[in-house]
């Protein structure tokens, strides 16, 4: 059902630290996994899921590490993978950086951990704020814990303890939206959507119950209200806090927030956006002598709002040399590194149109090798704004104290997977 | 909060500069000595830090188990952090030092009686990962109490342990009634809990699949769908997966659950909506089609499905698998979604690929120019597998969506002007199979394809393009110059070239005879005496006596008109697809495979299936009345395109085909003709100077034609369920030959053996006595024990003389089914016990089950549908009957001699099924489904009974009678 044992391997696959879960798959086992990765890398065909006889091998790469579950029986793989990056989002959180020092660094804590997150290959408990409750790295601290009970890891509310105070009590709200495009060469969309997401700071006491209200026409419609502009949410996806059935009943938001920062939902809207920065890109390359690269780019929003930190990322040829640049506004600077120059716009207001020149030579022998055909990105952050015109329009609070609480609430909408394919 | 947060800031401060790295630094000799030393030590933080020392050599694979004693010393300890680490030591080495870890158990039995539930449940999580036999007798006691726990993260620590228990001593646990236990948690207060027990029972039952463990019913159905709502993301995928099991009773109770598992596709963690999917998948199949929720069901599925997309690039991996799969058993949920297939540069190529595959799936008149434009670009990318499939898929676009071919063809030749040599092959590969599904229409392009001829290199690029020269022979002017230039190196091409090459010519030749006849000779000699292939030499042979006897005929064969190709390829079995959908999100479903194709041991596990729908006459596993929908939803006489080359020529000759005009009888008689006396020369007009080789080729007997020769050409679909009247001709019951049931040593010289048989409706017990004694045997009698069905003497023994020494003779007893009943192990034993005058003898015997078929056992067909459908999936077994050389309908009529009735038969893709009844003497049905490919001698029976214990028996009788 679930897998055997976890490792965590250096780059060379080296084991730096291991648990054994089941005891069904011989823990040698994994030597056959760097041979295996590096089969498979030079083939091309590289797979997150790789066989080794009977042993089947899932895998993920975090900074330098690999992480790695054995199993021999027909386990249920997205459960691996989730389990697997919830490691890592678990050691982030206590070691700030998950990486091979931090791992050896703490490799008490690293087995204590592993020892709770699972058992017998079954996750359990796996909400590095519950855990913290009851694994600090501080060894001296386990005497005061040592005698609580860890009443949350078994609650029907596993993820906020109680009995959590502030003097103040406030809660944060932030509406991201990221916008997703692939535009093709010729110009036309291929594809748009909008990836919501609400994340939350709560800073309330004790165990509140929260409603959130938002324009979603489904709801609107339910309730017969028919004002104002409403928002078509495609999919949305919640923390474990909120009631699933009750958003299914009648589309009620209704949560006991974990404490702290966490993102509460996230939704995705498959509009058709116009693209928010729009550009047009002349790449012609000059076999033998010179690359010339002309891009313009316009704020497709309105003239009120300004989007900050425009990056926009044109790809070169690897062997290009001695760039030269012309801007009308911003800076462009070379990244050889990346194969790329970057193009910043610190400040765009809506509306406007900017361009940019540059000059590249080639040299006379050419490099061979095939190289891809990587898009033009764009990065971008238009605050006080959504795409989609989602709005929250309110946010209840009510706990037993009966304390007052403000919600404060943001918008922003930033580049998600921005892509413009080139002709080069 | 603050606060706290600052602390924390700080301890990690503190731990930068007090790592535990340090643990790892001590790598000086006599390092166990010292270690000993500390460990023994007075002071508590000297032995913690030593422990640490030790978990930290451990850790970098060095041999610590020297230490256990010491370290076991550790144990009794209140500083918890301290415990943790001696545990951990303890698990890693007690298996090593199984003697030695006794001294733990006291300690481990105290700490599960501990104030602390962190400490109790430590302990008994601990416990149960030494798999050490000793350590687990006295684990049950501690353990017991665990299960009943007053605090919950106890009981949910306790219920896993059973399932670790089980794992190493299952008939411990069930002795001590922990599964009981068990079961009762699924009624635990605390939803942990629950998910909990409902994992341990899960991963129990599976590698028990006749343990019945997990006995779902409608309340404890209930009871998980409760718990689902409150427990943990992990828990939350427990309780789907073993919903998943469940088989609903009706369409209500299955509407009523998707209801309630629907909100999980809101929820964040892949995994969970991906559980959900898989049981809504399953239980949707229950659901009428013309129901409004199930419109609303397959609606509510798609936008959680694009979601996945979103997710880190692994799960993308798993559920573009998986969306695989759901695409081809419900292409109406993601018709509309194609975009969000299109792929995107950083894609990992594992992702790029599946979706491209996804994208042809989809891929319909409606959204054609995106795709096509799509494919184009990718196919001017860089890397080169995803280029070759990008390319491949244009042409399934043009083989799929007819209106898009044209403009599918003119991509490939822009494609093909790249010169990029691996593009041109691809495209060349493809751009045959689109001549082959719109022949005389894109003959045009065939000067273009020509001028590439140097530059393929690949085997499948060079016989694809030999195909087409052969194949348009008459259209291109120099086609003999260019098949020739191919002869050069004839025998260094692969075989597809070759075999491709000699029916290229031989197609030439016949269409061109006059200008050809050396290449032809040349073709034919070069595949018939240079070469070590059969396959090749006999193909040779085959058109060569063809040719020699029968031109006219050779041309009805060669060039033949060639049956469609398939619009959808790679399409994955429908029996397989079922069970697929039930293993949604697990490795079965990623990699497309059944479980018991990679998991050791699951052999005899039951295969996993959807459940019939209800209302609606379609359902895909269970014989039908009407056609079978999986073949009318394909066109008739499709062939996978994989072997489309190899079959190219085969399909000429094989009876996968339905419209290949001339009987392939005809061809036999050719054959037989040329025996007779024509010779090459005579009818070819030239000599051909027949070497001896040659000569013996065409001087085999006739009979030793190709076998596909003699296969029946299949009937097609019109003739599924038209066996009632056709099978006929009773054979007889098939009788065992007599076997020695007692030997004359044990007897006092008596020696008894016998069979058993059923003829004209009697159950007979026949034996032959024999008297290896000295002296004369006489006052004979016979009786039985009680048995499974009831069998006893209709009547005495009738050994009306005495028996002579070496004397043997004939008795036949006739049986009934009225005596007392008991069940034996195995199912068909019977002990009997004979009587002479010498003395009493016991022996035991088994009798084929078959005889106890009885003669009206032919179940009407709507019957035996609602039957079949109304038996638990449970209750199925299925075998494999190896090596048997009969054909469906032989099969069929040889059953029948046993009172094992036909009801229908279907084909599917080369596979026969036959469906069947019998009847035992106590009224017990047994339904049976029986798959025969053509030419594999392998059969499978799946047997369905409300009694699964006879299955075993019934299949024993079919492989009797079958290989009798």
């Amino acid at each position: 059902m679930s897998l055997s044992a976890v490792f965590v391997l250096d780059l060379k696959g080296k084991v730096l630290i291991c648990r054994n879960y089941k005891g069904d798959v011989d823990m040698a086992e994994i030597d056959h996994f760097m041979p295996l990765l590096m089969q498979h890398d030079d083939e091309g065909l590289t797979c997150p899921v790789m066989s080794h006889g009977n042993v089947h091998f899932m895998w993920i790469k975090h900074s330098n590490l690999y992480l790695v579950a054995t199993t021999n029986k027909n386990s249920n793989a997205s459960l691996v993978y989730s389990f697997l990056y919830k490691l890592v989002e678990v050691f982030t959180e206590y070691f700030k950086e998950l990486e091979e020092e931090s791992i050896q660094d703490n490799f008490v804590v690293v087995y204590e951990l592993l020892d709770e997150l699972m058992d017998f290959g079954f996750p359990q408990t796996t909400d590095s704020k519950i855990l913290q409750e009851y694994i600090t790295q501080e060894g001296a601290k386990l005497e005061v814990a040592k005698s609580k009970v860890p009443t949350t890891v078994t609650n029907a509310v596993s993820w906020r303890s109680e009995g959590i105070k502030y003097k103040k009590n406030e809660v944060f709200i932030d509406v991201i939206e990221s916008i997703n495009v692939l535009v093709n060469a010729n110009g036309s969309v291929m594809s748009s959507d909008i990836v919501g997401s609400i994340k939350l700071k709560t800073m309330l006491s004790g165990m509140p119950e929260l409603r959130l209200g938002l324009n979603d026409r489904v709801l609107f419609a339910l309730t017969g209200r028919d004002k104002g502009k409403t928002v078509v949410m495609e999919d949305v996806k919640f923390h474990q806090c909120v009631r699933l059935s009750r958003f299914e009943n009648d589309r009620t938001i209704s949560f006991i927030p974990p404490d702290g920062e966490s993102e509460l939902m996230s939704y995705r809207i498959n509009t058709h956006v116009k693209p928010l920065i729009w550009i047009e890109s002349i790449i012609e390359k000059f076999s033998h002598s010179r690359v010339e690269i002309m891009v313009k780019a316009k704020g497709q929003f309105k003239k009120q709002s300004v989007a900050n930190n425009v990056e926009v990322r044109i790809p070169v040829p690897s062997d290009a040399d001695s760039p030269k640049f012309k801007t009308s506004t911003g800076n462009a600077k070379y990244v050889p590194e990346k194969n790329w120059v970057v193009w910043t716009i610190k400040s765009f207001p809506g509306g406007k149109e900017f361009l940019m020149r540059a000059h590249f030579g080639l040299p006379s022998v050419e490099n061979d090798e095939l190289e891809g055909k990587p898009p033009i990105t764009v990065k971008f952050e238009i605050p006080y704004f959504t795409v989609s015109g989602i709005q929250v329009r309110y946010m209840k609070i009510i706990e037993k104290s009966g304390y007052q609480a403000l919600p404060w609430v943001r918008y922003i909408t930033q580049s998600g997977d921005y892509q413009l394919r080139t002709n080069m | 909060m603050q606060e706290w947060a600052n602390q924390l800031c700080e301890n990690r401060q503190f731990g930068s500069k007090m790592t535990d790295s340090k643990y790892f630094t001590t790598t000086k000799k006599g390092e166990i000595f010292e270690l000993k030393a500390e460990l023994n030590s007075d002071k508590k933080e000297k032995k913690k830090e030593a422990v640490k020392k030790v978990i930290a050599s451990m850790t970098v694979g060095k041999d610590v188990s020297a230490l256990f004693p010491d370290v076991v010393n550790c144990m009794q300890t209140d500083n918890l952090e301290l415990k943790k680490l001696v545990y951990l030591y303890l698990m890693n080495y007690a298996k090593s030092q199984p003697d030695m870890a006794i001294m733990a158990v006291n300690t481990f039995v105290k700490d599960c009686e501990d104030p602390n539930p962190l400490i109790r449940a430590l302990a008994v999580r601990t416990m149960g990962c030494i798999r050490v036999d000793k350590i687990t007798e006295y684990l049950c006691e501690p353990l017991r109490k665990c299960l009943k726990d007053e605090d919950p993260y106890v009981r949910k620590t306790a219920a896993v342990c059973v399932a670790k228990l089980h794992d190493i001593n299952a008939q411990l646990v069930e002795d001590q009634g922990f599964l009981d236990t068990l079961k009762d948690l699924i009624s635990d207060s605390n939803p942990m809990v629950v998910a909990n027990a409902v994992a341990a029972l899960s991963e129990i039952a599976e590698s028990h699949p006749n343990s019945n463990l997990l006995d779902l019913n409608p309340q404890t159905i209930n009871k998980l769908l409760t718990a689902l709502n409150e427990c943990t993301e992990w828990g939350q995928i427990f309780i789907l997966d073993c919903l998943a099991n469940y088989t609903p009773r009706d369409d209500r109770e299955s509407q009523s659950i998707c209801e309630r598992v629907t909100p999980r596709l809101s929820h964040a963690n892949s995994a969970v909506v991906l559980s959900a999917v898989k049981v809504l998948m399953k239980f949707m199949e229950m659901l009428p089609k013309d129901l409004d929720y199930y419109g609303t069901l397959l609606k509510k599925l798609a936008p959680p499905l694009v979601t996945l997309l979103s997710a880190e690039p692994e799960l993308q991996y798993v559920a573009l698998r998986n969306i695989n799969l759901i695409v081809q058993r419900r292409p109406e949920i993601l018709k509309h979604e194609m975009k969000v297939f299109f792929v995107k540069y950083n894609d990992p190529i594992y992702v790029k690929l599946e979706k491209l595959d996804i994208m042809i799936r989809l891929a319909s008149q409606a959204n054609i120019a995106q795709v096509l434009a799509e494919l184009k670009e990718y196919a001017t990318e860089v890397d080169v597998d995803f280029v070759r499939k990008a390319v491949r898929a244009i042409g399934r676009c043009a083989i799929k969506v007819e209106q898009s071919a044209e403009r599918c063809v003119s991509t490939l030749l822009d494609l093909i002007q790249t010169k990029v040599n691996y593009v041109v092959q691809e495209a060349i590969v493809v751009i045959k199979d689109i001549f082959r599904k719109y022949p005389n229409k894109y003959e045009s392009v065939i000067a273009t394809l020509c001028e590439n001829l140097d530059s393929l290199d690949e085997p499948e690029a060079r016989a694809a393009m030999i195909w087409i020269v052969g194949e348009y022979a008459e259209r291109i002017d120099n086609a003999d110059e260019l098949l020739e230039s191919f002869l050069e190196g004839f025998h260094d091409e692969s075989t597809q070239v070759q075999l491709q090459l000699l029916t290229a010519i031989v197609k030439l030749f016949l269409k061109k005879p006059t200008e050809t006849q050396e290449l032809v000779q040349q073709v034919l000699s070069l595949a018939t005496q240079d070469s070590d292939n059969p396959d090749l030499r006999d193909r040779g042979y085959i058109y060569w006596r063809l040719l020699s006897t029968d031109p006219v005929a050779a041309k009805e064969v060669v060039l033949a008109e060639k049956p469609l190709i398939s619009e959808e390829t790679d399409l994955i079995e429908p029996t397989l697809l079922e069970e697929l959908i039930c293993h949604i999100g697990t490795l079965a479903s990623v990699y497309h495979k059944p479980p018991s194709a990679f998991v050791e041991g699951s052999r005899g596990v039951q295969h996993k299936r959807l459940p019939g729908s209800a209302g609606s006459g379609e359902s895909v596993e269970s014989p039908d009345t009407g056609s079978a929908p999986v073949a009318s939803e394909a066109p008739p006489a499709v062939i996978p395109s994989q072997d489309l080359l190899g079959d190219l020529l085969n399909l000429d000759l094989t009876p996968t085909t339905t419209t290949g005009p001339p009987p392939p009888s005809s061809a036999m008689q050719m054959g037989a003709m040329d025996l007779l006396g024509g010779g090459l020369d005579s009818l070819l007009g030239v000599d051909l100077g027949g070497s001896p080789a040659m000569t013996a080729g065409f001087g085999a007997p006739p009979t030793a034609g190709p076998p596909s020769f003699t296969a029946p050409v299949s009937g097609g679909l019109d003739d599924l369920f038209d066996l009632g009247g056709g099978v006929g001709m009773p054979m007889g019951a098939y009788v065992p030959p007599k076997t020695l049931w007692l030997p004359a040593m044990k007897a006092k010289g008596l020696e008894i053996s016998g069979t058993f048989g059923r003829r004209a409706g009697v159950v007979q017990m026949e034996m032959t006595l024999t008297n290896k004694a000295m002296s004369v045997m006489t006052d004979f009698a016979i009786q039985f024990n009680r048995n499974s069905f009831g069998l006893a003497p209709a009547g005495p023994l009738q050994v009306l003389t005495p028996v002579s020494p070496n004397q043997s003779i004939e008795a036949v007893l006739p049986l009934n089914t009225v005596g007392p009943v008991m069940k034996m192990e195995p199912l068909n034993n019977l002990q009997v016990a004979v009587k002479n005058n010498i003395d009493v003898f016991y022996f035991s015997c088994q009798y084929p089950i078959s005889m106890l078929f009885v003669e009206d056992g032919k179940m009407e067909r709507q019957v035996f549908l609602a039957t079949w459908k109304d038996i638990p999936n449970e209750n199925e077994s299925k075998f494999q009957l190896n090596d048997c050389h009969l054909n469906a309908d032989a099969a069929s009529s040889k059953l029948q001699g046993s009172n094992i009735f036909t009801i229908a038969k279907r084909t599917v893709e080369g596979q026969d099924m036959l469906y069947q009844s019998m009847k035992l003497t106590n009224g017990i049905w047994v339904l049976a489904e029986l798959r025969a490919q053509a030419g594999n001698p392998n059969y499978t029976v799946s047997l369905r009974c409300r009694a699964p214990e006879v299955s075993q028996c019934v299949f024993q009788s079919y492989e009797a009678v079958l290989k009798n």
